[in-house]
């Protein structure tokens, strides 16, 4: 799959000598959803500012759809729209005026059947009318993305976009970004619900003060990285185990009642087979078993802890 | 050249103006109307004529451009101040559209504003005074250049504030007074020898002089002054802007 985004040893400090990005590689492969995680300040939003022309890099360089973003600015901002995390919007424009103004603003000639299908979809149609200000958290931000979508983009860039968006309303967000990665737009995300990158995206990055951590593709992060938990509930609670199993890092919870071990499943041996032997060694028994893998938010935070 | 987004910008400002009406037209118009009543009427009554012109007359120039260079700042200046403040400005900034469009659309608006403002005015003082306008072609030549002119000025200070403090100060502080002390109500020949050496180091006297001399072929300075002061503003508005948008002067940074 070929890039359509290419960011090649980029860095941006602000005039406080604050280094926002240090030296940032990343490729954003066409047609995919990609999921850009990282702490409040690690660079996120400073990232997709540069790629949107709306803050100047300091060093390094972005290409959109083969397109210097700073030589040749019209034809790789045209391709991109952009739903910025906080809610800016005007307050006293109709849903439909801001929307066409967008469009207009992106060089589009008018087109009422697209702006039409883009309000439908995110179901503004029946608030088009509707000044701004009148609308709820909720909607605002799908009139935002409404804006974003006005002008046909190949690129459409949210910045945390279902941040104090309800549930059902978020659900319904991720429907319609699905269904535009059907209709061929790449999508770039950044999210505080780990959840909802573990929904949608292909890739995921992670960004930490500013550097790139890692790019993996969803599920092999999650193999490559996931720890999975064996939990033994004890047929007799144990108040102390045994020495023969102190080399297992082994957890007693509930007050004797189970016994935890964490494994990685991409190691040579994940100890399992030893574990059950020198339990049955030592006389503890149990009733049942399960085991679970660790989610996104447990690899995510691991790795900003260690990076 | 975008001209759909350069279109775009100046019909969202121009729709801002007449969402505020009253405030935008309707309230310069009435401020217009009282300096009439009170400089026409009472200073008038006191002085009858100056250069052959009677007072109420005589000061109607004067009268449009304080409102016009007034209200350009004010426009331009809240244009692209309130995207900065509300934080709509990023859409013009990831926009693909370059800067001097940008300021085409907003100062474009700003000054279509002003320019029918000023006509209105015009138009207003012709209920109170007789009026008779020697060039009309110099007179829209000279109203659009100082809406232009003054607009961009407003465009750098709407830049330059990070505050509405900011925002109100130098038009407060430096263009009223200028404006006033710049001959809108008098002929700096009036003023003592000194004070008149003082008046012309004020930009404005140029200007108000040249638009009257449009009127009544009247003026404190020869037109060909006043064109080339305007002018020379006119330029040294269009460097800064240009340098405000090579850096990111208080929009990219």
């Amino acid at each position: 799959m070929s890039s359509i985004i290419s960011v090649a040893n980029l860095s941006k400090t602000y005039g406080s000598g604050f280094k926002a990005l240090k030296n940032v590689n990343l490729d954003i492969k066409r047609g995919e959803i990609f999921a850009l995680l990282g702490p409040n300040g690690a660079g996120k939003t400073t990232l997709i500012s540069i790629i949107c022309g709306i803050a100047n890099p300091s060093e390094g360089r972005v290409l959109v759809g083969g397109e210097d973003i700073q030589t040749s600015y019209r034809k790789a901002r045209s391709l991109i729209g952009l739903v910025p995390q906080e809610l800016h919007t005007d307050a006293f424009e109709s849903v439909w005026a801001t929307v066409s103004f967008s469009r207009g603003l992106f060089g589009k000639p008018k087109n009422p059947d697209h702006i039409e299908k883009v309000l439908k979809a995110l179901s503004l149609w029946d608030k088009k009318d509707n000044k701004i200000i009148t609308l709820s958290g909720g909607m605002k931000r799908r009139v935002m993305i409404a804006k974003a979508l006005s002008h046909e983009p190949q690129i459409l860039f949210l910045d945390e976009p279902t941040a104090g968006v309800d549930v059902e309303l978020r659900k319904g967000m991720w429907e319609v970004v699905r269904g535009l990665q059907q209709s061929g737009v790449t999508i770039i995300l950044t999210t505080h619900y780990i959840e909802e990158a573990e929904e949608m995206a292909d890739r995921i990055g992670v960004i930490n003060k500013g550097e790139i951590v890692l790019v993996e593709d969803k599920t092999t992060l999650m193999q490559k990285l996931g720890k999975k938990r064996l939990t033994l509930h004890l047929q007799n609670k144990v108040t102390a185990l045994p020495e023969s199993l102190s080399h297992y890092e082994l957890e007693l919870c509930d007050g004797g009642a189970t016994l935890v071990y964490d494994y990685d499943t991409q190691g040579e041996r994940t100890g399992i087979t030893s574990l059950l032997g020198d339990l049955r060694a030592a006389g503890i028994r149990f009733n049942d078993l399960d085991t679970t893998q660790s989610s996104l938010e447990d690899i995510f935070v691991d790795l900003v802890r260690t990076s | 050249m975008n001209h759909r987004a350069i279109r775009a910008i100046y019909l969202f400002e121009m729709a801002r103006t007449w969402r505020t009406l009253l405030q935008s037209i309707v309230s310069p118009v009435v401020s217009t109307s009282l300096y009439f009543v009170v400089f026409g009427a009472a200073i008038g009554s006191r002085i009858t004529e100056v250069e052959g012109v009677s007072y109420g007359t005589f000061i109607v120039p004067g009268l449009i451009m304080l409102s016009v260079l007034t209200q350009s700042i004010a426009n331009a200046s809240f244009g692209i101040y309130f995207p900065k403040f509300s934080g709509t400005i990023y859409e013009i900034l990831s926009a693909p559209i370059s800067y001097f469009e940008i300021v085409l659309g907003y100062v474009g608006a700003a000054a279509t504003k002003s320019i029918i403002l000023g006509l209105i005015i015009l138009a207003t003082a012709g209920l109170f005074v007789p009026l008779h306008i020697q060039h009309p072609v110099w007179m829209l030549a000279f109203l659009v250049l100082t809406a232009v002119t003054f607009s961009l000025f407003g465009f750098i200070i709407g830049i330059w504030a990070d505050g509405f403090e900011k925002l109100q100060m130098i038009p407060m502080l430096v263009v009223t007074p200028l404006t006033f002390l710049g001959g809108s109500f008098y002929s700096i020949d009036m003023l003592p020898p000194t004070w008149r050496t003082v008046a012309l180091l004020n930009p404005v006297v140029y200007l108000i002089s040249g638009f009257r001399w449009s009127f009544y072929e009247i003026a404190d300075v020869s037109v060909s002054i006043s064109i080339g002061m305007t002018l020379a503003f006119l330029v040294i508005c269009l460097i800064v802007i240009w340098w405000i948008f090579r850096t990111g002067y208080r929009l990219k940074n």
